[in-house]
């Protein structure tokens, strides 16, 4: 029964959705108020009965309803209650369903945060989120309902893939679709723009704390993902240009530049063309990701199902969505006027460096990830393109774009003069140039050029923030304390502070673990003691232990440094009892400045296992750069001035009710 | 109206580079990075040039895995029915490498017929295939009803 509910639910809401997409956009068109204040009540229930079927579905799983076929496939009954609740998004069903659930999610924030907006953007904007939905409602009812039942119902379910149950892995999917679907709706701003035919400032600003806040979530999203490949991949890698990797780094990369160029469009009235096409790309890109990931078409340990129909489906409503936004771009483009005029040294023109450069690093990825299937889709042979080709093109692009971020926060909007702005970074620049030879020396006793760049680079991005902040203390007012020089600061200031220093600690983690990670693959006897990297590795011997639904050959691995035990770590080699999978659980000791990385592999004889070690320095930094500049962007997209418009028409409400009020008591 | 023209030039010129540079950059190393994949069926032809990056995937032939004496050596064979070839690896095999399974190795061929691997790749789940194993086994009409990947949905 509660299935069909879900099944049900579903439907109305994709009935909902219908209605959500014509008549506020029709309302919109005709400047009909009636048809356009529909909008925000049936977004509202459209939310609301996606949850009704995504709780039906949770319940089903919660209750091991094995005559659900998508419960039975993805479960177990052995399954703890929290991998139970996550493994509702485990495989392709329950994601879309996460999809659609969260662009409900938006959909109802919008109607929310959307009380300073005229009326027809309002209703616009719903309209096209609406057929965003109804595109992926079909798609799910049509060729993945996750309701469908089997018969005979099976005894116990297959479980979910061992290698999701973990738990980066728990919120790592939904961090990268609130991200993706996020992207919807800086692109429904865009297409609402183009619709109306009014493409201004305020709409940069409208839509810039959305495209903020999805970028954020997009951020954390793969620092999961790739924290989660860290700890269960057993590599010790981070990153692997794995293509669905790809398919969530490009709509990142090109997030990254829209919120950039929304601040020109924003602050400057320029660059509303490219605004939009970013807009609309960004959302196209996190729908080709999804018919990467979920049409099968790649070779990669993400790709679950394989079922072209589905393929297919996506591709159509890729065509139209992109196909039918640039025919409107094209439509009404030429109408739109920048009117912002800038000198080639201007801030405009970092920023538009920056734009460029993030694009072509996206562009080569796509290239990358696509050109093998287009070779095998025309028979031109199987070819794979690796980690080589990525590096090869990425680091080279990626190294300029850090140093135009020291730079950029300190050219003037317009007109700028470099030779006063160089004057005032050399010494910024001398700094990171001394971090850059001397760090390495500390860290690892040695460097290479490759090093020596990336430090410096990193330190100057840091620096270079730092001095922003310091510099924008000094021009306030001198009367005041240093704390309400703090306060005066907007967050906006401090959120790209933080992102910038988040890439230079990226960068340096980065470079640091690519130059000076150790590693050694070798047999060890228990009792044996290897020494690496300044480490004793002591291996204790394997003990069998038993988990909730898996059994685990755990090792016990002592670390010594300077004949000092540093940690005791406990790689295992488990194997899920449903589904017979071996897995990898590597031992970790996480430290600031170095992790040691202990993952097991295979009993070689009876006394002697294969063992992989690593020494990893600077490792976290990765993570806690990508962390800060999540939490940058945070800080950007909650700064006052976006709240200020609401608060003032707050107070105006109060001034005419009291007002009111007066004259009625009089 | 020239401060216009200017800026659009400078916009222009910016893109235009950019993306130029992009593409030259992704050619080039695309050319020097890409390896091809092949069959076993082709390196019992002999038709695969020596020294060079390459794929290859199959099936691991039964009983045909052999531990060299330093414990991180390991030699098995590879086969697609319609050919034969020995890969050697030095390092932890995957999770998922077992007798039967279908498995991609890359590395390179050397004068003894022997490739010399520095990755194998096996997938996490019993019942997958490497595409491009499946679709060598297929070209080459083995039949082997168990080790099709089975449509899980």
């Amino acid at each position: 029964m509660i299935p069909e509910i879900g099944h049900f639910a579903l439907v109305i809401a994709l009935c909902l959705a219908l209605v959500q997409t014509i008549v506020p956009i029709l309302g919109a068109q005709t400047q009909t108020s009636q048809w356009m204040a529909v909008a925000k009540p049936v977004a509202r229930g459209h939310f609301l009965f996606l949850i009704i079927s995504y709780a039906c579905l949770t319940y089903s799983f919660i209750k091991s309803d094995f005559s659900v076929l998508y419960v039975a496939n993805n479960s177990n009954t052995a399954l703890p209650i929290y991998y139970k609740i996550s493994a509702v998004w485990g495989a392709h069903e329950g994601s879309l369903l996460l999809w659609v659930l969260m662009l409900g999610a938006w959909t109802y924030a919008v109607t929310i945060f959307s009380r300073s907006l005229p009326n027809d953007m309002v209703a616009r904007v719903i309209g096209i989120m609406g057929f965003v939905s109804v595109g992926f409602l079909l798609f799910t009812l049509l060729t993945s309902n996750p309701f469908e039942r089997i018969f005979p119902v099976p005894l116990e379910g297959r479980d979910l893939n061992p290698l999701l149950q973990d738990p980066g892995l728990v919120i790592h999917p939904p961090m990268l679709y609130m991200g993706y679907v996020g992207f919807s709706v800086a692109f429904a701003f865009a297409i609402a723009a183009l619709l109306g035919g009014k493409l201004d400032s305020a709409w940069a600003r409208w839509s810039r704390p959305w495209a903020t806040i999805a970028w954020v979530f997009l951020t954390i999203g793969i620092t999961l993902g790739s924290w989660w490949a860290y700890h269960e991949l057993g590599w010790g890698g981070w990153w692997f240009w794995d293509p669905v990797e790809n398919a969530s780094f490009m709509p990142w990369l090109v997030g990254t530049a829209l919120i950039h160029s929304l601040a020109v469009t924003e602050k400057r009235s320029s660059f509303k063309n490219w605004t939009v096409l970013l807009a609309i790309l960004a959302f196209s890109l996190s729908l080709l990701g999804t018919f990467l990931v979920r049409s099968g078409v790649l070779v990669s340990v993400h790709a679950f199902a394989t079922d072209p129909a589905r393929g297919v489906y996506i591709l159509m409503f890729l065509a139209v969505v992109i196909g039918g936004s640039l025919l409107l771009y094209a439509l009404r483009a030429p109408k739109i006027k920048s009117i912002g005029q800038f000198e080639l040294v201007s801030r405009e023109t970092a920023l538009l460096l920056n734009n460029v450069l993030l694009l072509v690093a996206m562009f080569t990825i796509l290239v990358g990830t696509l050109y093998p299937l287009f070779l095998d889709a025309i028979n031109a042979g199987k070819i794979s393109v690796g980690p080589p080709y990525f590096n090869a093109v990425f680091v080279p692009l990626m190294l300029p774009l850090v140093l135009v971020v020291g730079v950029g926060p300190f050219l003037r909007w317009k007109k700028a003069t470099l030779a006063d702005t160089l004057k005032k970074l050399i010494k910024i620049f001398i700094i990171g140039l001394i971090i850059g030879i001397g760090l390495p020396f500390l860290v690892a006793g040695k460097t290479s050029i490759l090093v020596l760049l990336g430090i410096t680079l990193g330190g100057w991005s840091i620096f270079a923030a730092l001095y922003y902040l310091f510099k924008n203390l000094k021009r306030s007012d001198s009367k005041q304390s240093a704390i309400q020089h703090l306060k005066k600061i907007p967050r906006a200031t401090y959120g790209m502070t933080l992102a910038h220093i988040g890439i230079g600690i990226f960068v340096f983690g980065v470079t640091f673990v690519n130059a000076f990670e150790v590693e050694k693959e070798l047999p060890m006897k228990v009792g044996e003691k290897v020494e690496m990297a300044g480490y004793e590795f002591m291996f204790n011997g394997v003990r069998t232990v038993q988990g909730p639904n898996y059994s685990s050959k755990m090792g016990t691995v002592d670390v010594y440094k300077d004949n000092k035990a540093v940690a005791r770590l406990y790689p295992e080699k488990r194997t899920y009892l449903v589904q017979q999978n071996p897995m990898t659980e590597a031992g970790i000791d996480s430290g600031f400045l170095r992790d040691v990385y202990v993952s097991l592999g295979e009993q070689i004889n009876s006394e002697a296992w294969g063992m992989r070690l690593y020494y990893k320095p600077f490792i976290q930094w990765i993570w806690i750069g990508a962390g800060l500049m999540a939490l940058g962007g945070l800080l950007a997209a909650l700064d006052r001035r976006y709240r200020l418009k609401l608060k003032r028409e707050k107070v105006v409400e109060k001034a005419v009710k009291s007002k009111e009020a007066a004259i009625a008591a009089s | 109206m020239r401060a216009k023209r200017k800026q659009r030039l400078i916009f222009v010129t910016i893109v235009l580079l950019g993306f130029s540079a992009a593409t030259a950059l992704g050619v080039y190393a695309i050319q020097k990075n890409k390896t091809y994949f092949h069959t076993p069926a082709e390196f019992a032809a002999g038709s695969v040039p020596q020294d060079q990056l390459i794929r290859v995937g199959g099936l691991v032939v039964e009983g045909s895995v052999n531990r060299f004496d330093d414990g991180v050596t390991t030699e098995f064979d590879l086969t697609d029915t319609a050919g034969t070839v020995t890969v050697r690896y030095k390092g932890l095999l995957p999770d998922l490498f077992r007798e039967g399974q279908g498995i991609v190795a890359q590395g390179k061929l050397n004068n003894q017929g022997t490739i010399v691997a520095q990755e194998v790749l096996a997938k996490h789940d019993e019942n997958y295939m490497p595409p491009e194993v499946a679709e060598a086994l297929k070209a080459s009409g083995a039949s082997h009803p168990e080790n099709i990947p089975k449509n899980n949905y």
